[in-house]
């Protein structure tokens, strides 16, 4: 079992009341002293240490910070640590196993899916989500699956072909 | 020996798969903000929320007091250091942090470095300012009032808001064209200010070596070269003691361009205490303060005659460019490239005057996603078009098909000066008009309207000027416009290549080393790529403005053209004959009429390092510099239809259809994601991105609520043609820029294609974003609905 000891709290003032919260990310069980207003994708980020979950607003508009809290998307800039207490979380570092990507990881890649990368990760985990529901989603399910991330860069034709393509693997590996 | 298959070295015309994806869809994407550094301190931002206001008093007592604060700096403090001001790339001055006054709403007060980014925004809450506020200007018209209060006061005998006035062309010959026309086709536009808004915000760690005195920034730029001079010329440090890093970018689109206060603020916090400093901004602070775009008012005039040749072009424009003139525009050209607007149409003469005034607005300008202004040349064009067009009472199609400058014009001298370079303009236009199925769907829309429903057809054509230079003409600061590249072969024929440009997302890791496989046959997979550390890359300009492709991809091209100049040497002493019976196939030397005798590229670099002929320099390195001869000058026909609901407004795309004509494709794949990603920002612009203000200045757009972006639900699907390609004359490799076409190119499409279909009210113009309550106002007052929402003067 790994600690965590989370920067932001261990340096806040020192009337501030600290939390000690245990969770599970990608499969690994952690506790962590947090203070009670640190956000979820800071603890992601800055505590443990995993940078792939981005933010790119902090309002829960672009969905760059999307994780899943037990197999749900959430937008991490709008939790709270505390909040996911007993919790499981999973971020674009637990998508890939040791020796294998994810199907969505390489439907990406082979559709071209992204470009500058940064929404990438919370586009991943929010299709996810759906496949995991929905195995064989229309282009309009995925469409409105990804309604809240945003994406600069591609203008969604190839994220949606990506997910489609992961959707078509999926679909083959459970079939075979 | 079989010559080597160029797509399956990933070479030229290869849809090779990205490089770069390979860490980005793990997450091992490394960011500015994913950077940690020992000791690295956390600086926040205090902004004005007054958008003119004078400073009484600024206290910071309780700040300081907040335990984990190291800092709180003023401009009162860097003042002392001669930094409360800095130098802009427009040859104007920018306040780092305001002394006297803020200017805009979201100015940069004061600054807190802390132990956490917490506590620094806890601090910066604790900074009590006191302001008086005074009259704020939110448009040009205001700016230029009589009585105008004046924004720039802090430069001495500073008697109005007018940044400069610029013109060009030939005044007489137009207005003698104009008093020979037919018809005169008239039009007022306002194209709106907006953001690029890449999703990753700016930031920057500062890293001060307190042992080696050297300066090491990473930092979110698409031109880190340019940011080491500023830095340089700013802070007063040696060039060579500074080293810019630019790490993964999480979209650029020339948001990344300017030097910003933050930048300053955290180079100078790491300079004092000795630690690094890092600032990341947060979405509101990125919307409100740093690189807007547009926001510039159009008079346009097309002279022309009865069978529908124009004969002049006419333009007057005011643009709004917000407290400091702080535009990375090539400095000749005060309003960048606008005058390369028509371009694509065979007229004789045309003059344009433009004016630049100062408001109480953040600092405007910047390319975004752009050549320097030709999105608004491009798009006041092409509406100028449709207009002129109606005003004839000719389809819309043939009016440009009358115009379009023909096949066998190249290279054509515009009325502005600019050479275009080669283009199909008439074969494009038809690709378009045949893929959307133009007389059928004329037909079902005169079927439709007969049945109440509105049906409409947008078409826009354009080229526009990207990848500057040539040095003659275009210099940002004095520096001129060229780039590089760097290749180093190893001795077992693996290569690493630099270059000074900076991918944001362009995939220039894949791309530039395949113009390296179609070079010297080295396989892609064997190049590695780098870019963005000032340390190592040579110097260049950096990526902005389309120029990657046909400046430093040029430069990539001519690096491995020496490169292969110096293989042939020592093919020629490995094969022992002479360089002239030497014969060239992708990747391999040969004897001329004895194909078999040859050696490989890889055979060549060993010897470079363990066989060299005597007298010959070791190694197989070098660096090429390139200043390109021209501009490139793709052709771009975009055609949209839309259906528009009159009782609502609201209007939707039917289809979209891209024609690109960009010369040479090096990989078709990233070409193609360039333009639907253009498409998507041309569609936003028209629907529904702008920012605008309110009499007080205040920001309405701060945040991703009210500043709407399209999402995967939203937006539509595109259907784009290649078929047409006309490579560059001048380019090495005959590529031609892309990155920015459709979004150049692309609002036009979608705006004509609403005033196609309501045609009938005899409303010439709605200008951006057509909302549904504006469109909607269009059709019930059969009025136009001018400027920018929601602050109108009716
Ligand atoms: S950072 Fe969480 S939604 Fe944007
Ligand atoms: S790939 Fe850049 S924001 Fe989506």
């Amino acid at each position: 079992m790994t600690t965590v000891y989370d920067d932001v709290g261990d340096q806040a003032a020192g009337d501030v009341p600290m939390r000690r919260i245990a969770f599970t990310i990608n499969g690994a069980r952690k506790i962590a002293e947090v203070e009670p207003r640190l956000l979820l994708a800071h603890l992601i980020r800055r505590g443990v240490g995993l940078t792939g979950t981005h933010m790119g607003c902090d309002t829960t508009n672009c969905g760059a910070c999307t994780v899943l809290v037990d197999g749900k998307p959430i937008k991490s800039c709008t939790m709270l640590a505390v909040q996911a207490d007993g919790h499981e979380i999973t971020t674009v570092e637990g998508l890939a196993s040791a020796s294998e990507l994810h199907p969505l990881q390489e439907g990406f890649r082979a559709e071209h899916g992204l470009q500058c990368g940064f929404c990438t990760p919370g586009m991943m985990l929010a299709a996810k989500a759906l496949l995991d529901v929905n195995p064989d989603p229309t282009e309009e399910d995925v469409r409105w699956a990804l309604s809240g991330n945003l994406c600069r860069c591609t203008g969604y034709q190839n994220i949606v072909k990506s997910v489609l393509w992961a959707a078509a693997k999926l679909r083959s590996q459970s079939a075979g | 020996m079989t010559a080597l298959d160029e797509i399956k070295i990933g070479g030229l015309g290869a849809s090779r798969k990205r490089v770069e994806d390979s860490r980005f869809i793990r997450g091992r994407g490394n960011y500015t903000d994913d950077i940690v550094l020992p000791g690295m301190l956390h600086m926040e931002i205090l902004r004005s929320p007054l958008a003119h206001a004078r400073i009484v008093s600024i206290d910071t007592s309780k700040a300081w007091q907040i335990p984990g604060v190291h800092l709180v700096l003023t401009g009162e403090m860097m003042a002392t250091r001669n930094l409360a001001w800095m130098p802009t790339l427009s040859y104007d001055t920018q306040a780092v942090l305001a002394t006297d006054k803020v200017r805009f709403q979201g100015q940069e007060v004061a600054c807190v470095i802390a132990d956490d980014p917490y506590i620094a925004k806890d601090a910066c809450e604790a900074i009590e300012v006191e302001y008086e506020p005074l009259p704020v200007i939110v448009n040009p018209e205001q700016a230029l009032a009589e009585a105008a209060p004046i924004i720039r006061d802090d430069k001495t005998g500073t008697t109005s808001n007018v940044i400069f006035n610029w013109e060009v062309g030939d005044a007489a010959g137009t207005e003698s064209a104009f008093a020979r026309a037919d018809k005169i086709s008239r039009l007022r536009l306002h194209y709106p200010r907006s953001h690029p808004s890449p999703i990753e915000c700016c930031g920057s760690i500062a890293d001060f070596n307190r042992a080696t005195s050297k300066l090491t920034v990473y930092m979110t730029t698409q031109a880190p070269h340019i940011i080491r001079a500023a830095v340089a010329l700013v802070a007063e440090l040696p060039e060579h003691m500074i080293r810019i890093v630019s790490p993964d970018i999480g979209g650029g689109f020339g948001n990344k361009v300017p030097v910003y206060p933050g930048y300053v603020c955290s180079i100078l916090a790491s300079i004092l205490l000795e630690r690094p400093v890092k600032w990341i901004e947060d979405k509101t602070g990125n919307l409100i303060s740093t690189g807007f775009a547009r926001d510039i008012y159009l008079d346009g005039e097309l002279a022309l005659r009865e069978d529908g040749k124009i004969l002049a072009v006419r333009m007057h424009v005011d643009s709004d460019h917000g407290a400091f003139f702080s535009d990375a525009q090539p400095s000749k050209f005060k309003i960048g490239l606008l005058h390369s607007t028509f371009a694509c149409y065979d007229v004789p003469v045309g003059h344009i005057t433009a004016r630049g005034t100062y408001t109480n607005k953040a600092p405007g300008g910047v390319a975004y996603r752009c050549s320097f202004r030709v999105t608004e040349a491009m798009f006041f064009q092409e509406r100028m078009i449709h207009q002129a067009a109606i005003d004839l009472g000719m389809d819309a199609a043939e009016f440009r098909r009358i115009n379009l400058v023909p096949d066998d014009a190249f290279p054509y001298r515009t009325p502005f000066g600019f050479l275009t370079d080669s283009g199909q303009y008439g074969k494009c236009l038809d690709v378009g008009l045949k893929a959307i199925g133009y007389e059928d769907f004329r037909k079902q829309q005169a079927q439709a309207k007969a049945n109440g429903r509105l049906l409409g057809l947008g078409i826009s054509t354009m080229t526009e000027p990207l990848g500057a230079g040539n040095s003659r003409e275009y210099d940002i600061l004095g520096i001129k416009m060229f780039d590089s590249a760097e290749l180093k072969i190893h001795m077992t024929g693996k290569a690493l290549l630099r270059t000074g440009s900076k991918s944001q997302g362009q995939g220039h890791e894949t791309t530039w080393a395949q113009i390296v496989a179609h070079e010297l046959g080295i396989p892609a997979e064997d190049v590695v790529v780098e870019e963005g550390d000032t340390d190592t890359a040579p110097f260049g300009m950096g990526t902005y403005a389309s120029r990657s492709t046909p400046v430093a991809g040029a430069a990539v091209a001519m690096v491995s053209r020496k490169i292969r100049a110096k293989a042939r040497k020592l093919a020629a002493h490995l094969l022992e004959v002479s360089e002239e019976d030497l014969e060239w196939e992708l990747g391999r030397f040969y004897v001329r009429g004895a194909a078999d005798r040859g050696v490989t590229i890889t055979e060549c670099a060993l010897a470079a390092y363990t066989n060299m002929p005597d007298g010959m320099e070791p190694g197989l390195e070098n660096t090429a510099y390139y200043d390109p001869p021209n501009l490139t000058w793709p052709f771009a026909v975009y055609i949209v239809t839309v259906e528009v609901d009159p009782a609502t407004g609201v209007w939707d795309v039917l289809n979209m259809v891209a024609v690109d004509d960009c010369g040479v494709r090096i990989n078709p794949m990233i070409v193609e994601g360039q333009i639907m990603g253009g498409l998507t920002e041309a569609y936003a612009m028209a629907n529904m991105q702008f920012i605008t203000f309110d009499a007080e200045g205040n920001c309405v757009g701060a945040n991703y609520m009210d500043y709407l972006l399209p999402t995967a639900w939203e937006t539509p699907g595109y259907e784009l043609h290649s078929e047409v390609v006309t490579p560059s004359p001048h380019h090495p490799i005959g590529a031609k820029g892309i990155g920015e076409c459709a979004a150049v190119g692309g609002p036009a499409a979608f705006v004509n294609a609403v005033m196609d279909a309501i045609t009938d009210t005899g409303v010439r113009n709605i200008d951006m974003p057509l909302l549904p309550d504006r469109v909607w106002e269009a059709i019930t007052k059969r009025r136009d609905v001018s400027g920018a929402p929601p602050v109108r003067t009716d």
